[in-house]
């Protein structure tokens, strides 16, 4: 369609919603066609907040490399550092000690949580209820005052470095932890009370926005999107890595496919990822917090992928060395939320575009981590 | 000779209305502050936070310092808005909810204008603020503009007829359309109490209509700020956006005091039918204690459904008040009306 155009030969409207609108939760911009209030066409333009952070990190060593992944999707930044140390570990065949493996496992679960609590907290702000997005912070307050105690930064942590963590825990993590576990189970049944039980919420959501299996498999979609259209793709449980292997939780599975799917998915994945916590937390082993690894890593010649499960699905990190630099001849990230973002189409055309929001909501996009 | 005679005669009158018109206006700028002083503080509340402390104890000059700043802030008119209709629309709205506060009373003889259609003359002068909201879409050359107006349109009209038919079964109980006859025949018990589930389903029915009316959560689709960033009035800043701001919290003042007077009373103490002693017990606390109290209950429960409910999705907005609330209130007047005719009323 035609840059300026508002309104086509057969009367159709068409409406920009973004770069800069509420619903969007960053600089994304939505080119609608609607024919009254319902949509004709619906299609994303990107490159907003483009960085070129694949290009950038081509002259970064590897040490430096991993903290631009906490710049994509912000609020898994633990989990993509993971992603990124786990390629190199690999490709070097580097032992990570136990002690980092089991602190990796409870902040990567800790960073679900948060995201899945903020994602709960936009959700209900999106569809018109203001009071969620404070109950939300309240619990993600915790966990990020957590992460900065750990590693003193609140967002972007930047505290897993190839071969293991860039600092032992503080004291008293543990105990911080299990506090946090305490409260924040008796803080989730009043998440239901608010919205998962609540008629409208029900009726804004339920049937709404439905991805079939065959398409969540065509778009490439991962994560709790993938999984409440009955996909089984968790990369926790098909590839595993940190502790995975050894812990004790199921991969929520749901068949649906519309957003109250993807709401309940997200909601019992926070019960798992508790259940995750609790099996850790008391047995943090003593010893090494971090292998020996060169100060200059060079990986010999070859083509590594390895994939991690963030809060929004499969992260992969796929780099290629030419076995003599010290940084990488290429590397590209799989990042969840743009394969994500391309099922909006098959999701919202022929819907109401009231209806729009609810499943922006549904499907948790991070716009730095589509547009990198 | 004969025009200074007129002059004198009509001075008194002239005097009155200035100062009528004064009091109108400070009793809205307080209304209007209260309210949303209030609303900051309820909202706070159930968000575990604490609301405005900051300006004057207790925050309590918060809104007054948002009101300066309003005041004093460009109002800004977009380059291709329809200059004339953008200017005009936000003083239609708020005439529209001056006028609608006119029959109300207070307490006992104290009501700015006593009319004999009261109950029909409030949601008639209520229901013109849509002329002022449609006004303000269009006049903005703005899509959201636009969308929010035409759905507060579709809106407003589909539950104005459960507002009236809810209004109608106390007006069939009473055999009155005016408010301080309403109120009077609360003498013994108020008509909630007196009206046995017919009015119980009637006063359900009347808040959340009126919920709708205002705008407000889970009906506030015109203004739904995720959707079409702020609805009709996108693009009003300054003044003109208070003006707005304003004409909402006293349109939900208007409403509750509706429901306060038809439903609870109005200034009309708590009475048990015969208990003479009791009644003289609680005919000590003043009439307007009484009404404002009542008004604010009904405010707190708007306040209430606004920080706990999500926001409906305007076909099923509609859909609710054409398919389930339209025939409810019908049916309802239909006991209303049985109950009136065999006297089973208290």
């Amino acid at each position: 369609m035609p840059e300026l155009e508002t309104i086509t030969e057969t009367g159709e409207y068409i409406l920009n919603v973004g770069p800069q609108h509420p619903a969007t939760h960053g600089v994304m911009h939505l080119r609608i066609k609607l024919d009254g209030e319902i949509i004709e066409s619906i299609e994303p333009v990107l490159g907003y907040i483009h960085r070129s952070i694949e290009k950038m990190s081509e002259s970064l060593t590897y040490r430096q490399l991993i903290q631009m992944t906490s710049r994509m999707d912000y609020l898994s930044a633990h989990i993509n550092n993971t992603g990124v140390a786990l390629t190199i570990e690999r490709a070097l065949q580097v032992e990570v000690p136990q002690r980092a493996l089991v602190v990796r496992t409870i902040l990567a679960e800790l960073t679900r949580l948060a995201s899945h609590q903020l994602w709960w907290a936009a959700t209900g702000l999106d569809l018109g209820a203001v009071t969620p997005f404070f109950l939300g912070f309240r619990d993600r307050e915790v966990i990020t005052t957590i992460f900065e105690e750990v590693c003193g930064s609140r967002l972007t942590m930047n505290y897993i470095v190839p071969g293991g963590l860039m600092e032992d825990i503080p004291n008293g993590f543990a105990e911080r932890v299990n506090k946090f576990l305490i409260d924040f189970e008796h803080h989730l049944p009043e998440y239901d009370q608010l919205l998962s039980d609540n008629e409208i919420f029900l009726a804004r959501n339920v049937g709404i926005g439905i991805l079939s299996k065959e398409e969540a498999l065509s778009f490439g979609c991962s994560g709790p999107m993938a999984r409440a259209s009955g996909l089984s793709c968790d990369v926790r449980k098909w590839h595993p890595y940190d502790l995975y292997s050894s812990l004790e939780f199921n991969e929520v599975l749901l068949t649906q496919g519309d957003c109250y799917a993807r709401y309940k998915v997200r909601i019992r994945e926070m019960y798992q990822s508790i259940r995750i916590i609790k099996q850790l937390i008391n047995q943090i082993p003593e010893g090494e917090y971090q292998a020996k690894v060169k100060k200059i890593i060079k990986l010999p010649e070859g083509e590594y992928y390895e994939r991690v499960e963030t809060a929004r699905g499969e992260f992969g990190v796929y780099i290629i060395s030419d076995g003599k630099s010290s940084n990488p001849y290429r590397i590209k990230y799989r990042s969840p939320g743009f394969s994500n973002l391309a099922s909006l189409s098959a999701l919202a055309t022929g819907g109401n575009i009231g209806d729009l929001v609810a499943i922006m909501a549904s499907i948790d996009l991070v716009i730095p981590d589509i547009d990198r | 000779m004969s025009l200074s005679i007129s002059l004198i005669t009509y001075f008194p009158i002239i005097i009155r209305l200035i100062l009528s018109v004064i009091g109108v206006i400070c009793f809205f700028a307080i209304l209007g502050l209260f309210l949303v002083y209030a609303e900051r503080k309820v909202a706070a509340g159930m968000q575990l936070r604490l609301g405005p402390n900051r300006v004057g104890v207790f925050g309590i000059a918060q809104t007054v310092a948002d009101t300066i700043k309003l005041i004093t802030k460009e109002s800004f008119t977009p380059g291709m808005a329809d200059k004339f209709l953008f200017f005009l629309a936000p003083f239609i709205v708020i005439i529209s909810a001056t006028l609608a506060l006119a029959p109300i009373p207070m307490a006992k003889g104290y009501q700015f204008w006593n009319i004999d259609v009261g109950v029909i003359y409030v949601p008639a002068m209520a229901s013109l603020s849509i002329i002022g909201i449609l006004m303000a879409g269009w006049a903005s050359n703005n899509k959201y503009s636009l969308i929010g107006a035409m759905r507060s349109g579709a809106q407003i009209v589909s539950y104005e007829l459960s507002v009236g038919l809810s209004l109608l079964s106390i007006v069939i109980l009473t055999g009155s359309l005016n408010f301080n006859e309403i109120v009077m025949s609360q003498d013994n018990g108020w008509w909630i109490f007196k009206g046995h589930i017919p009015v119980l389903i009637s006063f359900i029915i009347f808040i959340i209509a009126s919920t709708a009316e205002i705008n407000r959560t889970p009906f506030d689709l015109p203004e739904a700020e995720s959707e079409l960033t702020a609805g009709f009035h996108t693009e009003y800043s300054g003044i003109q956006f208070a003006m707005f701001f304003l004409s909402e919290y006293v349109n939900m003042f208007i409403v509750s005091a509706v429901a306060a007077t038809l439903f609870f009373g109005g200034w009309m103490p708590f009475h048990i039918g015969h208990w003479a002693a009791f009644n003289d017990i609680m005919n000590y606390i003043p009439g307007p204690i009484w009404f404002f109290g009542k008004s604010l209950f009904v405010i707190f429960l708007i306040m209430w459904f606004r920080w706990t409910f999500p926001r409906l999705r305007i076909d099923q907005l509609l859909n609710l008040e054409w398919k389930y609330m339209m025939p409810i209130s019908l049916v309802n007047l239909l006991f209303v009306t049985l109950i009136t005719i065999m006297g089973w009323h208290f």
